[in-house]
């Protein structure tokens, strides 16, 4: 079944001109890094405000305020990007191990921000100015970095597999 | 004469090394790449300031001395990742005009960065508490050519893959 749509999704248009092109695939993968750049370091400006390396003067709704619209503009375009990117050979790359940890490793920090949101954000009026932030807060901004840290070298593996 | 140079630099001990082990070159791209993020992400938020667009109501000079750092510090990751990388593969890189091309935006980007920060610093020797207004349009100016310069050296670093 799933076999199925990776086929379709390798012989549509788009997919094809992407293959068959000597430049597309390199323009989109330039866009793909640029996206991926900007979503790792927005996302680690927060992560170390809540680690308290940086910006330890700042409140943290404030930052999350003005950085987060950024991570989530760049990750549209990374994931659209890396569609077109995963469309042009989908069998070859869903085959691979570092492709789906990728995947896996994604859904994790996925999952580590909505828990963080859920949780421990709910309170950041009471600590969110305050320099050394509570454990679970440190917790999610280490997990966050590490597993963001994770992707991109998942990512830079897919290509030479 | 650099064919020659790539030839010798190739067959180094070190640069055998790090073709024979296969784990380095794309470990030491991640570092490279994570690095970049930093300077991008970083250079992203001051340039979009200098442009009136993000985070106005921070001074120049605060979001200087917070990204400033960031920028130096990753530039010399970048440098001895980047170096690693050449040595290890030679002629993918100092061979390729994509890499030249590179190289001039990024001396291009140090030199733009280095004249604001002087300017800077001269309006607050000046007794300004920040940016003095005469220099208004040059920081935007200098915001929007600092973006496209990083933006081109991050893409010229991919397409360094596929060009000779």
């Amino acid at each position: 079944m799933f076999d199925h749509f990776l086929h379709w999704l390798e012989s549509t248009p788009i997919a094809v001109a992407i293959s068959e092109s000597s430049w597309l695939f390199p323009g989109i993968e330039s866009v793909h890094v640029l996206a991926i750049t900007l979503v790792v370091g927005s996302i680690s400006m927060v992560d170390l405000r809540l680690l308290g390396i940086n910006l330890r003067d700042r409140p943290v709704q404030e930052l999350i305020a003005e950085v987060l619209p950024w991570t989530w503009i760049s990750f549209a375009v990374a994931v659209c990007s890396g569609a077109l990117l995963f469309s042009s050979n989908a069998t070859h790359y869903w085959g691979t191990v570092p492709f789906r940890a990728k995947m896996l490793v994604m859904a994790l920090a996925g999952l580590n921000m909505l828990v963080f949101h859920a949780t421990t954000y709910r309170g950041v009026a009471a600590w969110g100015a305050s320099r050394r932030l509570p454990r679970a807060a440190r917790v999610s901004g280490g997990l966050s970095l590490a597993l963001w840290i994770g992707v991109v070298s998942l990512g830079r593996w897919i290509g030479f597999v | 004469m650099l064919d020659e140079f790539n030839t010798w630099l190739g067959a180094t001990p070190l640069s055998l090394l790090i073709q024979k082990v296969l784990w380095i070159i794309p470990t030491v791209q991640t570092v490279h790449i994570l690095a970049i993020s930093a300077v991008l992400a970083s250079m992203a938020m001051f340039d979009l300031r200098l442009l009136g667009l993000v985070g106005t109501r921070h001074s120049i000079v605060s979001l200087s001395r917070r990204f400033m750092p960031w920028l130096w510090g990753s530039l010399i990751v970048l440098a001895v990742s980047g170096s690693i990388l050449i040595i290890g593969e030679p002629k993918r890189a100092l061979g390729n005009s994509v890499f030249l091309a590179k190289m001039c935006l990024l001396a291009a980007a140090i030199l733009l960065t280095l004249g604001f920060q002087i300017i800077l610093k001269r309006d607050l020797a000046g007794g300004n508490t920040d940016l003095a207004s005469p220099h208004f349009a040059a920081a935007k100016i200098v915001g929007l050519l600092s973006l496209v310069l990083w933006v081109g050296i991050a893409v010229a670093g991919r397409l360094i893959a596929y060009t000779g």
